[in-house]
């Protein structure tokens, strides 16, 4: 018999029955819930006098409608304001642990679950988020669901889930330098397209992937949906494991060694079958820039904008027509001579530790070109802090950034972080759908690197056209 | 979803036909961040009008409705039932519906209750006779009553969706069929828990 994926491994331990002619069940380990997809779903317990079943592996944060504007100040809309207040009311009355906006520990969800150590390899996670593939990168089921589904959780703790198919995607070979993880998944979202992950759960394999650190193997994971796929994975080694160590979560001492002993299991067995398998040449690997409305559509920094005569399949022509109107680029120009509004370093991609520190780097000593606006938007106040503690915030500042309190931001643009009709934007974040971050505003996806240098020059760029 | 057997109350005439959904719960509402509270929002363009029959006192605290024709037409959504439920109805009946709304219905468990025209007319004319008649709808028996003049009545309903209503089952309600399964996956899990991790204020509890 063929050895187990990793998925397999995970799927097989939360089954809690399979009926016949059902989908089976599957039990949840953790469950994050945040203000915007949960409070149908708390009415919906009411409205049936059910309660939570577990609020033990529940977990809530606001994120995705805080204003970043300094927590001093109210939230002025009230909409979002009754919105943040319903889920910290809700969390009372069912007993959930919530972080409210400025709590020390509030942040975008998929950037707290890991840094609280809560988030561990062999769990099944869900949350009402399609980029709750994040968490796979430590070798965890982990994936968005709706809000009767959010419900569904709350009530039971369980899912009723179809098994997903296998997708291995290896990353061949070290990736060259200047080549970030965002660059790694711009390009395997590229080579998918939007679609090509359906129905799968996708496991990163390969040198490329084994060499990032936890924060790069969040950033491949969390843009899995982006290919359409359920989730992502990634094996646990001992950069899970030394990440983990020492993170609230976790157990101390000898507790925390057994439990890593345990965890080492999850990884794919050397002989096991996966029903796709794609290759990637690490060292073909560029920093990309998304020239288009969905996240596919990717070309090099160095290159140009497409052409739509370069697509043989008509629908894919169309599309890229309807693109290049809509973010008012002609074919041919070239990437780095395009000039932006706005650069938003932040989000669930790339607003960890890591992704600031990197972007710092660049800014360092520099001045936002003028007419850019530049934010950088933390994940969460433990990054900001952490960042703060090492003078990042002010590398920032002095460069002409805008350090702002932590949230979903112009990720999603639901708070007054937006973009103006027509701008147009370098963003860290993983969307650029039409109207994504403000209506009519433009987004490019890139690399916290490539977005500090473009905030900088004022067009986009490599870190060394800043220092070159 | 609650089990619904047997609905006891009192019935408010509507007569009024091609009551769409739009007419329900106007689309203002949808911006809601609830599920409940849309019972504020129930038939919202006519409840200023004094005379509309929902604000007449008689009807005050009834449970069914009984409308006209083709009830529930138009958009499709679900807002207009968990406007009718949070109003307080528990059962609908009209000579027709529209059938998303029905479909709809059925996953709340707001009961849809169809006769012929002239049975809906005769019993519109009985609960504007005497405000204060029982009227009895009976999921399990498919039947509808007036048991103080002796008038009753039966109704057909998807033999699937008598059972979820008498079962109270919506897909919660299909998962709780596996509490035991449930219960022992938990008792034999040895995945660890949030508790002793945060205290009552979301704090790092310090080791
Ligand atoms: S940062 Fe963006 S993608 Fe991530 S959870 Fe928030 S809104 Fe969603």
């Amino acid at each position: 018999m063929a050895g187990q994926t990793l998925f397999e491994k995970i799927w097989n331990q939360h089954v809690v029955a399979s009926p016949e002619g059902e989908p089976t069940l599957l039990y949840i380990d953790l469950h994050l819930v945040h203000e915007v997809t949960s409070p149908q779903a708390f009415d919906g317990l009411r409205l049936n006098g059910r309660g939570v079943r577990r609020p033990d592996l529940t977990l809530a944060t606001a994120d995705h409608n805080v204003p970043t504007d300094p927590i001093s100040t109210p939230v002025k809309d009230p909409v979002s304001r009754r919105q943040l207040e319903a889920l910290e009311e809700n969390c009372r009355e069912f007993n959930i642990t919530v972080f409210p906006r400025g709590h020390e520990n509030q942040g975008i969800v998929h950037i707290i679950g890991p840094e609280l150590g809560v988030t561990q390899p062999g769990m099944t996670i869900v949350c009402g988020d399609s980029h709750t593939s994040t968490h796979g990168a430590f070798g965890a089921l982990a994936f968005g669901i709706g809000t009767s589904e959010v419900e569904h959780v709350l009530a039971t703790q369980t899912l009723p889930q179809q098994k997903a198919q296998t997708m291995s995607v290896t990353v061949r070979g070290k990736a060259p330098s200047g080549v970030s993880a965002k660059d790694i998944v711009l390009a395997i979202v590229g080579r998918l397209g939007t679609g090509g992950g359906a129905g799968h759960v996708l496991e990163y394999r390969g040198e490329a992937i084994t060499d990032l650190s936890m924060e790069g193997r969040m950033t491949v994971c969390n843009m899995s949906i982006e290919a359409g796929a359920r989730a992502g994975l990634v094996a646990v080694d001992d950069k899970t494991i030394d990440y983990l160590r020492g993170r609230p979560g976790v157990p101390e001492g000898e507790a925390f060694e057994r439990l890593a002993e345990h965890w080492r299991s999850y990884v794919s067995d050397k002989d096991a079958v996966y029903d796709r398998e794609i290759v990637i040449e690490a060292s073909e690997l560029v920093p990309y820039v998304t020239w288009g409305t969905n996240p596919a559509q990717v070309v090099a920094l160095d290159g140009v904008v497409p052409s739509p005569n370069e697509f043989d399949d008509p629908d894919e022509r169309n599309a890229s027509e309807r693109s290049l109107d809509y973010m008012g680029l002609a074919p041919g120009e070239p990437i780095r001579s395009i000039p932006v509004d706005v650069v938003f370093i932040g989000s669930c991609t790339n607003a960890r530790i890591e992704d600031l520190r990197a972007a710092a780097v660049v800014a360092r000593g520099q001045r936002v070109a003028p007419g850019v606006r530049a934010l950088v938007v933390p994940g969460s106040h433990r990054v900001k802090r952490q960042a703060e503690e090492e003078g990042l915030d002010e590398i920032f500042l002095a460069a002409g950034f805008e350090w702002r309190e932590p949230g979903c931001s112009m990720c999603l643009g639901m708070n007054p972080d937006q973009l103006g009709q027509g701008q147009r934007s370098a963003s860290t974040s993983n969307r650029n759908f039409e109207g994504r971050q403000g209506r009519g505003g433009r987004t490019h996806l890139v690399s916290p690197v490539v977005a500090a240098a473009t905030a900088i020059l004022g067009h986009f760029a490599s870190p060394e056209d800043v220092n070159g | 979803m609650k089990p619904v057997r047997v609905i006891e109350g009192r019935a408010v005439p509507l007569e009024r036909s091609d009551v769409d959904t739009d007419q329900i719960i106007p689309s203002d509402w949808l911006k809601r961040v609830e599920r409940t509270g849309f019972g504020r929002g129930l038939f919202s363009e006519w409840r200023d009008d004094p005379s509309f029959v929902l604000n007449d006192q008689r009807y005050v605290g009834a449970n069914i409705l009984v409308a006209g024709p083709r009830f529930g037409t138009g958009s499709s959504r679900e807002h207009a039932v968990w406007a009718l439920m949070d109003y307080g109805f528990a059962a609908v009946v009209a000579p027709s519906f529209g059938d998303i709304f029905r479909n709809n219905s059925s996953k709340q468990g707001l009961v849809i209750v169809q006769l012929a025209q002239e049975d809906v007319d005769e019993l519109t004319r009985l609960v504007k006779e005497d405000s204060t008649r029982l009227v009895i709808v009976d999921v399990d028996q498919m039947q509808v009553e007036v048991p103080q003049v002796d008038w009753h009545r039966s109704f057909a309903l998807d033999p699937m969706i008598r059972e979820r209503l008498l079962y109270g089952w919506d897909d919660i309600g299909l998962t709780m069929r596996r509490e035991a399964s449930i219960t022992s996956f938990e008792e034999r899990s040895t995945a660890p828990t949030l508790e002793g991790v945060f205290d009552g204020a979301g704090h790092v509890i310090a080791r």
